[in-house]
């Protein structure tokens, strides 16, 4: 029988490179997010409970903190974040050193598929039919690093990543930014929540990320004159992952109806207590940060 | 992956690689040694899968473009999503019927083509760029699929 060596035991490469190939694409990701101070990730693994919303809202609080913010949308399939942030699809500008993104509001700088694809177009790929299952999460991660990396993000306080529901995808983020700076698990007072979000929480424990802040959405507004707010699926989540809540955000019908327009809620309705809690949460993030940007 | 010749125990070096079509990726090896051929072919679906991963068999002739692989492989694009480029000084032109072919590339990836061409004229000392030109910076290039 014969006895081959083991790839690495062959010095040699045919002349393609792949290996450099491939550290070459992630020496251009860490020089692109290298002026950014903190990317944060908006993430849950369960589907609507907010995250995409939460993300517009916090881009735009976090701006008129004094913050420069980037939103990339890192759902490439339902992707939603540049409209709630009022941005119209126009062409986008190839500059010397990326892709420019576009400008929400506030100067917001904004990346999304939203901004690529026709209204009605799905996701899909110029490929032969068939066999899909095997490229398109490699495909889609492909994409999502292109957004991160050829995006002329400039200098930024915060890059806020939208992340799309399913534990895969949170590992697909992870093994491009490994280390967020913060990250943001959002989930909701209901048991089925619970049970998909604890889910997260052990993937990005055991992944080391950290610091990861628990953020209730939709929580039912305390009543008048009752002694404690009633215990909830979010509450029994803290205990159980030992995770710090971050923020409680009232459930405001308004809050996706504006959002949903194009203007953000912590915008539109200020006073409103969800906007306040939002701000909150933004304050939350910049404190975690080391304070506000000089 | 790694090519061995089991004659010499060298490792075949790449020397070609061509799109024949449906979709098929074929690599040529040699062995350094005793100059024997191979091809490998891809089928489409591990045609899709390397090209999913941004890489680029026989290895890179240019940098990554920004964007490559989103300008590449999406099958819907909208038609205004990049803006033209802007015209800048020209070191390089472009005959009419180069222009025509250019023009005929879709908008979502003809600034990244234009200035791809542009560039391989200009390290080739090429002053003019005609449909010859561009199929010969397509070949050496690997453009295929662009």
């Amino acid at each position: 029988m014969r006895r081959f060596r083991t790839y690495h035991q062959v010095l040699h490469d045919t002349g393609s490179r792949i290996l450099e190939q491939v550290l070459e694409q992630r020496a251009r990701l860490e020089r692109r997010l290298s002026p950014v101070r903190a990317v944060v990730a908006v993430l849950s693994g369960k589907g609507g409970v907010g995250k995409s919303a939460i993300t517009a809202n916090l881009a735009a609080a976090l701006t008129e903190r004094g913050a420069r913010v980037g939103a990339l949308d890192a759902d490439l399939n339902g992707p939603s974040l540049a409209r709630m942030l009022g941005v119209r699809p126009g062409p986008l500008t190839d500059g010397e050193d990326g892709v420019e993104p576009a400008r929400g509001v506030l100067g917001i700088r904004v990346m999304s598929m939203d901004l690529l694809q026709p209204d009605e177009a799905p996701l899909r790929w110029r490929a032969p039919e068939g066999d899909g299952f095997i490229w398109r999460g490699v495909a889609e991660t492909g994409v999502l690093r292109e957004f991160l990396s050829d995006v002329a993000w400039g200098e930024l306080d915060y890059l806020l990543v939208d992340v799309p529901p399913g534990t895969d995808r949170i590992a697909r983020l992870l093994e491009l930014v490994p280390r967020p700076g913060q990250t943001l698990l959002i989930t909701t007072p209901a048991e089925i929540s619970r049970f998909v979000v604890a889910k997260s929480a052990r993937l990005l424990i055991d992944a080391g990320v950290s610091p990861i802040g628990l953020v209730a959405n939709m929580i039912a507004h305390p009543r008048q004159g009752a002694p404690e707010p009633p215990r909830t699926a979010a509450d029994a989540l803290v205990d159980e992952t030992g995770l710090p809540l971050w923020g409680a955000i009232p459930f405001d019908a308004n809050l996706a109806e504006r959002t949903d327009r194009g203007l953000p809620f912590v915008l539109a309705s200020p006073e409103a207590d969800a906007a306040r809690a939002l701000r909150a949460l933004a304050e939350r993030i910049e404190h975690e940060a080391g304070g506000r940007p000089s | 992956m790694k090519f061995l010749c089991l004659q010499c125990d060298q490792v075949m070096a790449f020397a070609e690689r061509q799109i024949p079509g449906d979709g098929t990726l074929a690599a040529v090896f040699t062995c350094p040694g005793c100059g024997h051929e191979m091809a490998m072919l891809t089928n489409p679906m591990e045609t899709q899968l390397v090209s999913s991963l941004g890489v680029r068999i026989g290895g890179r002739t240019v940098p990554e473009q920004p964007f490559e692989l989103t300008r590449t492989q999406l099958s819907e694009t909208r038609p205004d999503a990049f803006a033209e480029p802007e015209p800048v000084a020209q070191t390089v032109r472009w005959d009419s019927d180069a222009t025509e072919r250019l023009a005929r590339v879709p908008s979502f990836v003809r600034g990244m083509v234009k200035r791809i061409y542009a560039d391989w004229a200009r390290d080739n000392g090429i002053a003019l760029i005609t449909p010859q030109i561009m199929d010969r910076a397509r070949a050496e290039l690997g453009l295929e699929g662009m």
